[in-house]
């Protein structure tokens, strides 16, 4: 960003005033809904503030990893759809949507918030495939916390299918009222670090801004299970002290509105 | 055949809908004249002068016009001068014997005037059919922009913000004490307090939503007042051109202009 | 064989609930949404704006680009990988010819208008569906339209003519899927596919009950294009 327009940003930072308004630590008005596709085995979708994403869960069983035979398989994909930013183009995932992903997934996988060994139905032949879809409706800043709290409420809203004969999923029968097994809840808070000040939720134009950012995945019992350091700009160990413990104070926020 | 309005005065129109049959009336812009009916061509309000069905646009791409006072983003440092994005379809060029009154000697480095990222006002000087732009930063009030924050707005809603002799934006300025530019292309320059420049933006999204709706100015007053607890005086504001000033914010001088 | 009462208790010309709203993507210069059945078709637009690479641009007009795709979870079976496909690329052709006839972008050569749909949630109807949000999104966006484009899947199953299949009525073995787009005020067609078989008597059946679903659709895009501007 050009450095006059951060310095009038940093001004009002330091003043406790983002641009619109919000203090540099509050989130934006946060609602969920769930259920928002009736094709999907789950679905949610989350609002933080004018941001919006949609996640959608498809079941299927297939054959486990070789290494992981008695383990379901759980794969997240995210895509930036192009409606919503002019600068998204359509296409295959690029660095940020694959970014925000991979960390999603390494936040449910790492808690292990799906007990994966639950997921098993012949050990070492058939197991239970959970397939998370990220899209993005409207981008008005950080996807990524709206991304991981939409996952979360997807994978809540999720119903098993009933099974064939043939051990397959009967896609034309109706869903079981049996749940996924899980087991954490991990929020995702994205600190930001411009200048010496620190804010959470930033908006598109404060994006610009970013010289370094911490995306924090936060559990129910306040550890953290992921991290992911963005922006060009190094952090001193106190700054990520100090980030990690912002995020800690804010998960349940994010957590209440599930 | 009947000659007969269908719509009343203000009503919203889709495009394809009729508003009037009848030869005696003429189709202004966003009109267009099938047979005997005069049909909307695009999503507006209706305003009936006479024999003349106009149509207000409510939404829809800026088109650059001679003449126009713009803020514009340098995206491009040419041989011969710059190239500035408008918010439109088609970008500008801005040649070195209009960027500045100062002599520019051949080979000079030509960001040390105007860097990528910069943004000025300037003034559309020429446009050819083939939508090629030339801009100027040689008149009264153009200049590089230093700090502040720029947003956007509809450039439809331009005139409803600048309101008439510049009576709205005066309004917002005399209530938040911020410094104010407002292009014809929809981008406005703001420099204030952080809390004016909160309010000021929250004001001009707030013109941009009932643009259409009937005392808005009056509605306007009473909102700056209630949020600021400066009463405004809508019909005394004093005639000046749409820019803003120089130097510092006065927070509760009345007017603002040179 | 008789086809006598649908699967779901509509009568054979009868369209499933439909609901629309407009200015749902504010980063758009133009956005809606539209509803029948469980198909849902998200659209926005953007543009007129400039159009890269230099190589596709067109001197003497804007002209349109249509991406059309359904969201990984909403198909009826399987989850479907993202990327689109043949039928994607299909379907955003026949659209984009379906909505050029109303368009003239001759005030902005060189530009594009950038025409994005995305479904979450199908269930036949999709290229009507989308069909109808786009020509909502257009209008939000301020773009110059002779008309809006209104589009119903008609078709056969067995013996009836039926308006607004649904995936049980298209994926029936004895019958015909038929879409439809029409300009409601000049009631000419700006799309049409056929696939099955059918009489000549059953297509010309289909293109008058597909008139009348039409005119319904339309007043529904209306009032949602109007209710966006309504007082609060």
């Amino acid at each position: 960003m050009q450095s006059e327009l951060k310095t009038h940003l940093l001004r009002a930072l330091a003043k406790n005033v983002r641009y619109d308004g919000r203090k540099l630590l509050e989130y934006r008005p946060i609602t969920v809904e769930y259920g928002i596709s009736g094709s999907a085995e789950g679905s949610a979708r989350v609002r933080i503030g004018g941001t919006e994403v949609l996640v959608g869960v498809k079941m299927e069983t297939n054959k486990p990893y070789p290494d992981t035979p008695d383990q379901g398989n759980l794969m997240v994909n995210a895509e930036l759809l192009a409606l919503s930013n002019p600068a998204f183009e359509s296409g295959p995932p690029g660095e940020q949507a694959t970014e925000i992903a991979r960390v999603v997934d390494r936040a449910i996988r790492e808690s292990k918030s799906i007990d994966v060994h639950k997921l098993v139905i012949k050990p070492g032949e058939k197991v239970w495939g959970v397939s998370i879809d990220i899209c993005t409706i409207n981008d008005e800043g950080n996807l990524q916390d709206a991304a991981c709290l939409a996952v979360l409420a997807a994978l809540q809203d999720t119903k098993m299918p009933k099974l064939t004969e043939d051990l397959e999923v009967d896609y034309d029968a109706e869903k079981t009222k049996e749940g996924l097994p899980l087991t954490r809840e991990p929020v995702e808070v994205t600190v930001i670090k411009v200048g010496d000040q620190f804010f959470v939720d930033a908006l598109s134009d404060e994006e610009k801004a970013i010289e370094a950012r911490l995306t924090v995945a936060v559990t129910e019992k306040g550890t953290v299970c992921a991290l992911q350091k963005g922006g060009d700009a190094p952090l001193s160990p106190e700054e990520v002290d100090k980030m990690i413990d912002i995020a800690q104070k804010l998960a349940p926020t994010l957590r209440k509105a599930l | 055949m009947t000659e007969e309005v269908l719509v009343k005065d203000k009503d919203i129109v889709v495009p394809g809908e009729t508003i009037a049959t009848g030869m005696s009336f003429l189709p202004g812009k966003g009109t267009y004249r099938e047979n005997d009916k005069i049909i909307a061509q695009k999503l507006g309000m209706i305003s009936v002068e006479g024999k003349v069905i106009k149509l207000i646009s409510l939404s829809g791409a800026y088109t650059p016009k001679l003449k126009d006072r713009v803020i514009a983003r340098v995206v491009d440092v040419l041989m011969t001068g710059w190239r500035l994005e408008i918010n439109s379809p088609y970008s500008s060029v801005l040649t070195l014997k209009d960027a500045t009154s100062e002599f520019i000697p051949r080979g000079a480095d030509l960001t040390q005037y105007f860097a990528l990222g910069d943004y000025v006002v300037c003034q559309i000087v020429n446009v050819t059919s083939q939508k090629l732009i030339d801009v100027s930063m040689k008149g009264p009030g153009l200049r590089k922009i230093r700090g502040g924050r720029i947003i956007t707005v509809s450039s439809q809603k331009v005139p409803r913000i600048i309101g008439k002799d510049g009576s709205m934006v005066s309004m917002v300025k005399q209530a938040t004490g911020c410094n104010i530019i407002v292009g014809q292309n929809g981008l406005i320059w703001l420099d204030g307090t952080p809390e004016g420049e909160v309010t000021a933006v929250k004001a001009f999204k707030k013109i941009e939503e009932e643009a259409h709706l009937g005392g808005l100015t009056d509605r306007m007053a009473a909102w700056l007042e209630k949020e600021t607890g400066v009463k405004v005086n809508p019909t005394a504001a004093p005639t000046e051109a749409p820019q803003g000033t120089e130097g510092e914010p006065h927070p509760h001088h009345f007017g603002g202009s040179q | 064989m008789s086809y006598t009462k649908r699967l779901d208790g509509r009568g054979f010309e009868e369209l499933r609930p439909m609901s629309a709203k407009v200015g749902i993507i504010p980063r758009a210069d133009g956005s809606a949404m539209f509803q029948i059945g469980k198909t849902m078709a998200y659209c926005a637009v953007y543009g007129p704006r400039e159009l890269h690479p230099k190589f596709l641009q067109n001197p003497e007009t804007g002209i349109i680009r249509v991406n059309y795709n359904m969201m990984p979870f909403s198909g009826h079976g399987e989850r479907v990988r993202p990327g689109g496909g043949r039928r994607s690329k299909e379907i955003s052709m026949v659209m984009r010819n379906a909505l050029l006839p109303v368009l003239d972008l001759k005030d902005y050569p060189n530009s594009v208008v950038d025409i994005f749909v995305e479904l979450p949630q199908t269930d036949a109807g999709t290229r009507c569906a989308a069909l109808c949000a786009a020509s909502m999104a257009l209008a939000d966006a301020g773009i110059e339209m002779k008309d809006m484009v209104t589009a119903v899947a008609t078709g056969r199953v067995e013996d009836k003519i039926v308006v607004d299949l649904n995936y049980y009525e298209d994926s029936h073995e004895d019958g015909a899927d038929f879409p439809i787009a029409l300009l409601p005020n000049s009631g000419k067609v700006t799309l049409m596919q056929m696939d099955g078989e059918m009489t000549k008597e059953q297509i010309n059946e289909c293109v008058k009950k597909a008139k009348e679903a039409c005119k319904k659709i339309y007043e529904v895009q209306k009032a949602a294009l109007k209710e966006r501007f309504r007082s609060k």
